[in-house]
């Protein structure tokens, strides 16, 4: 029992970060309607940004806000630069080819500039674990589901309470109508592509110490990732967090209880879990679906 | 006075032409009628205007040349377009779709125009919290009237608002129109395929055939006009 129990408290540690990623590719898909394959890439090298600004003395916590509007503007840029001269046209293939070009440009470029060596990333809070009872949690798995828990309320005020987050909303469900009543459309897709990136940037430098800093670092984390959205439904934040959640869980007892698995064959179930739901409900647990006429 | 006020507009979808050099006018505080067969180009008159094809020529909203400028910053103008297909949020709630049909004034005056217009459409109050895609056709038109009046816009542009409802909410539809042009003195310029339901409103009417307009007519007057009555009304 307390096996099992540590088992799902550290699957929801993981989880909560699946979230955190999956919630980047969310914001984007909404946005754009397509899956960015980058977004693991740009994340890691937020990472990489957030330990070189720590390298320079910032403290940790200023590097890793740096290394998040840095990401946002990043992001933002992707949108600009990359994304929106091809996005008028229904053919969504291109875009998706760049954003699979970006992801090996981006890797390529870290393992460039910083060395594909593992680097030490420090945690934010050190000291003993916490036990609560049978189960005992890191201090910076603590502030993990705790910085996921914040972005998911912020996100959840921004799109339900503000102006702007129901305009982001109105310019993903219906960009011509948006337009229509005087919704920048541009603008909102332009700020989700950065809110997706900043979310990943501090998602990737909380995972860092635990993961160790180099240009593969984000690989594995990024299909369980994919998954969890595919789980929650690609066009619902709500969904990904639960979807990240479940992921993470999922992973860890397979991983714990099926010997056949274990360690190393985990991603596995990542793989099964997205072929399962695509098979069986396209949409998701909190998608909305698509009908088609043809 | 016209409010809007179209020069030799010519409009295309790719390399198709639709809009072959088009003139007419709006009168401030008028309803106009739009009318004419399918495929005429009635629609791509209404999109031309908020940018939404390619078209050259001039479109004079106010004294003002806006041919050129992106569809948000033609709305901020004062220049409200209810799409063909009402194009609602169906994701967002009634509520909601009123707020954001309120983008481009204060929160404030959202508000106080959102009460307003609960006023006239009591049904939207009752549905306030309900998503919009779960709306009747009917109460959607109405909905997607309201959206596009909360700003106080100075010109509606309507296109096609009796489209997929029965009849009784047509004309409903119509009515609503009518008072609003009355009561708020909003210049209203629609296309629509029930000629006859639209020229009770309407103070004149533009008739388009084939990307062309044949004439800018008093309503009055075409219905004594034999050969225009039987090619554009139908009876």
């Amino acid at each position: 029992m307390q096996v099992f129990l540590q088992q799902v408290v550290d699957g929801l540690t993981w989880g909560a970060l699946y979230a955190a990623f999956a919630l980047s590719i969310v914001l984007v898909y909404r946005a754009s309607g397509i899956v960015n394959f980058a977004q693991g890439e740009m994340a890691m090298i937020s990472a990489f940004c957030a330990w070189q600004f720590h390298q320079w003395g910032a403290p940790l916590y200023l590097a890793i806000a740096g290394a998040m509007v840095v990401a946002f503007l990043f992001g933002a840029l992707t949108e600009r630069v990359l994304i929106r001269p091809l996005a008028s046209s229904p053919n969504h293939m291109p875009l998706v080819i760049i954003t699979l070009g970006l992801m090996l440009v981006l890797n390529s470029a870290a393992g460039w500039i910083w060395g594909v060596q593992s680097k030490e990333f420090p945690s934010i809070v050190s000291g003993p674990a916490i036990t609560l009872g049978p189960v005992a949690m890191s201090r910076q798995s603590v502030v993990i589901v705790g910085a996921v828990v914040v972005v998911a309320a912020l996100l959840f005020v921004l799109f339900q309470r503000t102006r702007i987050g129901l305009a982001m909303r109105a310019a993903a469900g219906n960009p011509e109508s948006a337009k229509l009543i005087g919704v920048p459309v541009g603008s909102m897709l332009t700020i989700g592509w950065g809110l997706a990136a900043a979310i990943g940037a501090l998602a990737a430098s909380l995972a860092a110490p635990q993961l160790f800093l180099q240009p593969n670092m984000l690989v594995a984390s990024l299909i369980y990732a994919f998954a969890a959205a595919v789980l929650g439904g690609l066009d619902s934040p709500v969904g990904a967090i639960v979807g990240g959640l479940c992921v993470g869980v999922a992973e860890n007892l397979a991983g714990t209880y099926i010997s056949w698995i274990g360690h190393d064959f985990k991603q596995a179930v990542a793989l099964a879990l997205i072929l399962g739901v695509l098979l069986l409900r396209p949409e998701g647990l909190f998608g909305t679906r698509k009908v088609a006429r043809v | 006075m016209s409010l809007l006020a179209v020069h030799d507009l010519h409009a295309r979808y790719g390399n198709a032409e639709v809009l072959h050099g088009i003139d007419f006018d709006v009168p401030a505080g008028e309803v106009t009628v739009v009318l004419g067969a399918n495929g005429a180009g009635k629609t791509t008159i209404l999109r031309s205007i908020c940018a939404m094809v390619h078209t050259s020529g001039r479109i004079v909203f106010d004294g003002r040349d806006i041919s050129g400028m992106r569809t948000d910053r033609i709305a901020r103008l004062g220049i409200a377009h209810v799409p063909q297909g009402r194009g609602t949020f169906g994701d967002l709630t009634v509520e909601e779709n009123l707020l954001i049909g309120g983008y481009t004034t204060s929160q404030a005056a959202t508000t106080r125009s959102i009460e307003r217009w609960y006023e006239f459409f009591p049904r939207l109050r009752e549905r306030r919290t309900q998503l919009a895609a779960g709306l009747s056709g009917g109460e959607q038109q109405m909905l997607a009237i309201a959206r596009a009046l909360v700003p106080e816009p100075r010109l509606l542009l309507l296109d096609e608002p009796s489209l997929g409802l029965a009849p009784r909410i047509t004309q409903e539809v119509f009515r609503a129109l009518g008072q609003i042009n009355e009561d708020t003195g909003t210049t209203i310029l629609v296309v629509e395929q029930n000629a006859h339901l639209a020229l009770e409103i309407g103070s004149s009417a533009v008739l388009v055939d084939a990307g062309r307009v044949v004439a800018q007519r008093p309503a009055a007057a075409l219905a004594h006009d034999d050969a225009v009555r039987r090619a554009y009304l139908g009876y």
